[in-house]
């Protein structure tokens, strides 16, 4: 199924990563290679979706839990907008403050900006004039997708799919979400969803992996798409740990999307990956196969990474790459055009933090990535969280917004002088 | 006795806050069920002392925005600002820790459960001296049948949490291991 020189392509791609990359990743060397674990695997009688499966029992490891973000927005003033930095000649603003726990974010045709949550129960709008803060829709359990189309806004919860229709002539006094889809798993680990809807005017939908590093059932592990009404539901990528991020390339409509990879291997490996489907029914290798290269040391055996489709490109190990999007915008230069924004929400399993930033993606003629760099940085500070961007959306004068659920706010990115947000 | 306790708790939580009250009079509301000193003597109310401040708010939002249903204390908690949360759990956290039971323990079920909470990896998150961190609870020396209730409704999904990990954890947990657990967590020698 795959050509070698396509394995030498993903590690090229990790190579490259690591030249641009910073902090600890330049410590990493250039090409990963298959890991052994640490200790043997822990214990027996973890449950099958617990995060700490395959920990090491050792006291460095012990020290290494899932981290949440404190469950109240920062005030304005309070934002570590000052901190956050981005390459020369950008700027970054506040664009929107007071929405506990903000993460997929989605713009309307009209510039109203839908704003997701996963630890609190709320979806948000922020409106396009004054960037006002009204609560769409609340008593939602774990409502982290949000879409948008033809004046409809969609919402994706932990196990089902809903929407409002003309949302954006009511926000002051919405209707409550009609629910359309709800055959999905109930599971908490992995539970929560990013959705779109792609250039075939279909709802994406994500299904992760049911905890760590589990055999998964038929109907776990995997990216689906249907109509707009929920009906013909179809699975078009198999194989996937966990993705909370995905776009179609402004080129050629081919479907790309991150996925994060297991704990507990090590400290560097495995990587998150940047996928992209060419074919229908792609399997993307989890969970027997991570970052392309890595034989999983517990289920792995008697399969070959060879079976898998191989990452476009790799992303970090740990790294937690979730929303991302390819730029068209003007605004930027022109180095920027059709790269991938990607929001790295930032390790809790390794010692020293990674990811935490937005980088920017480039591919080469072929797809693949040709370079990740990054773009806005400046959330961890001396090891610890200031903020953790979740997603990123590009508006139409091509500025780019980056919402962060630690703070429950969002920031503009602009380029050149510095003009206010309209 | 315990009605007595919740009408004074909702009676206090009525009155408005002036800027002249200071925390501890405030605090009053919360130590007529949750005890003095940090130390619960009601059933099924927990201990409150040096409690995770971030624990502690994460609580205290739920219950502000009923994402965590206990009545009472969603009608305390109903007209708190953000700083009312944040005032009250870092209040909290300077508490006395609370102590253990003053009879001796049962040795073989405190070495069974203490088998337990590595085998379900209790300390990699709340810490080798069950003390917590961050947004994760203290559970060393919390009332038994609170701690035995609360991994109850973990496990039947009446409470889901913040962010859902507790579930996960709970889900292969007996009910007689849930027992021995939370009477190894309330009879640990006070660190």
């Amino acid at each position: 199924m795959v050509s070698s020189s396509a394995l030498r392509r993903g590690l090229l791609a990790s190579a490259v990563f690591s030249l641009f990359a910073f902090d600890a990743v330049a410590q990493q060397p250039p090409a990963p290679v298959p890991a052994t674990p640490a200790a043997a695997p822990a214990a027996p009688a973890l449950p099958p979706g617990s995060p700490l499966i395959g920990r090491p029992d050792n006291s460095e490891a012990a020290k290494l839990a899932p981290v949440s973000g404190p469950p109240i927005a920062t005030a304005a003033d309070k934002l570590p907008t000052a901190k956050l930095k981005a390459p020369p000649g950008f700027n970054v603003e506040v664009y929107a403050s007071g929405m506990a726990n903000a993460r997929e974010i989605r713009l309307s045709d009209k510039g109203t900006l839908f704003v997701g949550s996963r630890t609190v129960d709320k979806v948000y709008a922020v409106t396009a004039d004054k960037h006002e803060v009204k609560i769409v829709a609340s008593g939602l359990h774990r409502p982290n997708g949000v879409a948008f189309h033809d004046g409809t806004l969609y919402i994706a919860e932990l196990s089902q799919i809903s929407k409002i229709d003309n949302i954006e002539s009511q926000l002051d006094n919405p209707p409550k979400p009609t629910v359309f889809y709800t055959d999905l798993p109930k599971d908490e680990a992995h539970g929560w969803k990013f959705i779109s809807i792609g250039p075939d005017n279909k709802l994406y939908v994500p299904v992760g992996q049911p905890g760590n590093n589990v055999l998964h059932d038929s109907a776990h592990g995997q990216i689906r798409r249907m109509n707009l009404d929920g009906t013909g539901a179809e699975v078009i990528a198999l194989g996937v740990r966990n993705s909370v991020g995905f776009d179609w390339n402004p080129e050629n409509k081919q479907f790309y999307f991150t996925d994060n990879g297991r704990d507990w291997v090590s400290e560097d490996v495995p990587e998150d990956k940047l996928n992209r489907l060419t074919k229908v029914g792609e399997d993307f290798g989890a969970p027997y196969c991570y970052q392309g290269n890595i034989s999983d040391p517990d289920f792995g055996w008697g399969h070959s990474c060879s079976d898998f489709t191989p990452p476009a490109g790799l992303l970090g190990a740990h790294t937690a790459s979730l929303g991302m999007r390819f730029y068209t915008g003007s605004m930027f230069p022109k180095e920027y055009k059709n790269v991938i924004f990607i929001a790295r929400h930032g390790s809790w399993n390794r010692t020293k933090k990674l990811g935490g930033d937005v980088v920017a993606v480039t591919l080469n003629k072929d797809g693949t990535v040709k370079s990740v760099k990054p773009f806005l940085t400046g959330f961890i500070d001396n090891n610890n969280y200031l903020g953790r961007p979740v997603d990123v959306q590009p508006m139409k004068d091509g500025s780019l917004l980056v919402s962060d659920d630690w703070n429950g706010a969002v920031y503009r990115v602009t380029y050149g002088k510095k003009v206010a947000a309209h | 006795m315990r009605a007595k306790f919740a009408v004074l708790a909702l009676l206090c939580a009525a009155l408005p806050a002036t800027a002249a009250e200071t925390i501890q009079e405030r605090a009053a509301q919360c130590t007529a069920c949750h005890g003095d000193n940090g130390q619960s003597q009601t059933e099924n109310i927990p201990s409150l002392g040096a409690q995770q401040p971030g624990y502690s708010l994460i609580q205290l939002f739920m219950f502000r925005e009923k994402l965590r249903t206990f009545e009472p204390m969603n009608e305390i908690a109903k007209d708190f600002t953000d700083d009312d949360l944040r005032t009250f759990s870092d209040y909290l956290g300077t508490l006395p820790k609370p102590n253990p039971p003053a009879d001796a323990p049962d040795a073989a079920r405190m070495q069974r459960a203490q088998a337990m909470t590595q085998q379900f990896h209790c300390n990699s998150c709340h810490n080798a001296d069950f003390s917590g961190r961050d947004n994760i609870p203290r559970i060393a020396d919390q009332r038994e049948d609170y701690l035995a209730k609360t991994l109850r409704e973990y496990k039947n999904n009446t409470r889901q949490g913040y962010d859902g990990t507790m579930s996960e954890v709970v889900a292969p947990i007996s009910d007689d291991q849930i027992a021995d657990l939370a009477y190894y967590l309330a009879h640990l020698p006070k660190s």
